[in-house]
């Protein structure tokens, strides 16, 4: 066992402390985030870009702040991988789409500013279906990432970067972007923990829109409490985004450490009756009963709960996101950035005509569906039979979170009805690739803030189930102490943390080479 | 339920300045069919009184304080330009040859 994979194994909370105490420097971490990446992201997959010089660079400069006795935080020195849709000023940023190649944005995203305020070395750009457009990673224009629980499985979408690079310890930590799940539902598919924070929590200045009134920047990482570290580096008000909350973060580290004493005596915990059942593996089913039960044997009160219209959550979503989308999509026009294809069978093109070129090259799938189904459902004659009533639908959905949130403190349910599924095997089903997204859906059109914790493995496919919280508009807090009870709960009936290098290592074969 | 006829498809892409071919459009329209069938249980579910969300966080009129910020230098907000002159993007014409 060398010293680097012994620090990568570790949690960003435990090498904040090891780089506080002097056990070791964040060149040597960092350095050994990059051998790992060198060592398993060939068959992983998980970075589009990886930036050596600049987190070595990054990690000089922090450990001369700490030597100065002057950390610029907690995580000063912990590197940190980051999703190719939030702009990184000298980094390539694509979005995982051709018509970004090599766009080298020259300005940061407010939360990778925060980020290297920070003192976190940022690693690399992590993969992603475009412009976030998916479940799976597979609408990558740039080729899949794998799980690293099955190479020729999934690692979730649109996040599947950095979800699996967090998984197959490449990075302790990950950003990740949420519109309908991108977070929450990799973090289910990799056994790691996922947040996506109160819609207005984490500026989104900077990251490139699918749809603006739903996207949402959060942590990706291992542990409950990284992420509660994480979210307090990058969440609050920035005066960049508009939608931004002018109020200050709850308290998201006291809350993680509280919930990790696993006492929720007097926590109301509402089960969604609309969100399991019929339609979810059972497997998945089995871990998320297992685990409420775990939570009444920590003193915390179930009760059910219904959420009738969470039955049209879908519906409601695949009109809002693809109008949204349809429309910040126009901005690649071949102007201003990005790929410009001039057609070759017509002399002397007009604008137009470079613009349609372009857009067919530089677009794939996906984009071209949900670009064209945007236009339809923003069409005059069908506004609003579409994007009007989905509006209404939105409407629907946030009162029966209201009336929820009336019995119980927190809502929880699996976080995606399914396990990992086979590379290819929903590709060409769109709708059967939507449905991934069913339970982690309302959430976004509520703005709620919502997480996904490891709940074990299925027992008929041996892969990770993710137990999905989810709390009240500005309350995220409430996740970080059931979540980091439900960890707590969780382990000490394993006796270890879900994911481990031992458990990984041989289903990557770059390492047993 | 409303079918996406080839044609209409093919429209869309138009007005979305997106030059699709014929084995695109052959693709595209059966599968925008499906999708738009599943979502058209909408249309019954919210009556007229319910008002619609925009945004879950409710703001309106955000402005930031009006104080001049650094910004971009237009070198570098050209750096991504496919084609730049004189400090200006570049572009291909926007008149049509009779124009």
């Amino acid at each position: 066992m060398s010293a680097g994979s012994d620090l990568v194994r570790r949690s960003a909370a435990d090498l904040a402390d090891a780089l506080a105490s002097g056990e070791t420097t964040s060149v040597e971490l960092t350095r050994a985030c990059l051998d790992r990446i060198a060592q398993v992201d060939g068959a992983v997959h998980a970075f589009l870009h990886v930036d050596a010089e600049g987190a070595l660079a990054q990690a000089a400069a922090s450990d001369a702040r700490r030597a100065a006795g002057r950390p610029a935080s907690a995580l000063d020195g912990v590197p940190i991988a980051v999703k190719d849709v939030l702009a990184t000023e000298g980094l390539p940023t694509t979005c995982g789409s051709r018509i970004l190649e090599g766009w080298v944005p020259p300005y940061d995203a407010t939360v990778v500013a925060r980020l290297r305020a920070a003192g976190l070395p940022i690693l690399g750009k992590t993969n992603m279906d475009e412009f976030a457009m998916g479940s799976s990673t597979e609408h990558s224009a740039y080729g899949p990432t794998h799980n690293p629980w099955d190479l020729d499985r999934i690692p979730g979408g649109s996040g599947g970067g950095s979800s699996a690079a967090v998984a197959a310890f490449e990075a302790p930590l990950a950003i990740g972007t949420d519109t309908g799940g991108s977070i929450r539902q990799p973090g289910a598919v990799t056994g790691t923990v996922g947040v996506k924070p109160t819609y207005g929590g984490v500026s989104r200045y900077g990251l490139v829109a699918l749809a603006n009134s739903l996207d949402q920047a959060g942590p990706v990482t291992r542990t409950v409490l990284d992420a509660a570290l994480l979210h307090e580096v990058i969440g609050g008000h920035d005066p960049k985004d508009s939608t931004s909350i002018d109020a200050p973060l709850p308290a998201l580290v006291e809350a993680a450490r509280q919930g990790a004493a696993a006492d929720l005596s007097g926590v109301r915990v509402g089960v969604v009756r609309e969100l399991g059942g019929e339609g979810y593996q059972a497997g998945v089913q089995q871990r998320f009963d297992e685990a409420v039960q775990l939570l009444v044997g920590a003193g915390a009160e179930v009760v059910e709960v219904s959420c009738p219209s969470f039955v049209h959550a879908l519906a409601a979503y695949y009109l809002i996101m693809p109008s949204e989308a349809s429309s910040n999509l126009a901005r690649f026009d071949a102007m201003r950035y990005g790929l410009r294809v001039l057609p070759e069978t017509i002399d002397n093109p007009s604008a137009e005509e470079v613009m349609r070129a372009t857009r067919d090259a530089g677009f794939g799938d996906e984009a071209k569906r949900r670009i064209i189904l945007g236009t339809y459902a923003l069409s005059s004659g069908y506004y609003q039979a579409y994007y009007g009533q989905a509006q209404k639908v939105s409407t629907l959905i946030s009162r029966d979170f209201e009336a929820a949130y009336g019995e119980a403190d927190v809502l929880v349910s699996p976080t995606a009805p399914t396990t990992a599924f086979p590379i290819g095997e929903k590709l060409d089903d769109p709708l059967a690739m939507y449905l991934n997204d069913i339970a982690t859906i309302p959430a976004n059109l509520a703005g709620v803030p919502g997480v996904s914790v490891p709940a074990g493995l299925a027992p008929e496919d041996g892969l990770p189930v993710g137990f999905q919280v989810l709390a009240p508009a500005l309350a995220d807090d409430r996740l970080y102490r059931v979540g980091a009870a439900l960890e707590a709960l969780l382990e000490k009936e394993w006796g270890r943390p879900l994911l481990g290098l031992d458990k990984l290592d041989h289903r990557i074969p770059e390492v047993t080479r | 339920m409303p079918e996406i006829s080839r044609d209409e498809v093919a429209h869309l892409a138009d007005l979305a300045r997106i030059e699709l071919s014929d084995a695109e459009l052959d693709h595209l329209a059966p599968q925008l069919s499906v999708i738009l069938e599943s979502v058209a249980s909408i249309a019954e579910v919210a009556a007229g009184d319910i008002p619609p969300t925009s945004h879950a966080v409710p703001l309106t009129n955000v402005f930031r304080a009006d104080e001049p910020e650094p910004c971009l230098t237009a070198e570098q907000a050209l750096s991504g330009a496919p084609a730049s002159e004189q400090q200006r993007f570049a572009v291909p014409r926007i008149l049509g040859d009779e124009q």
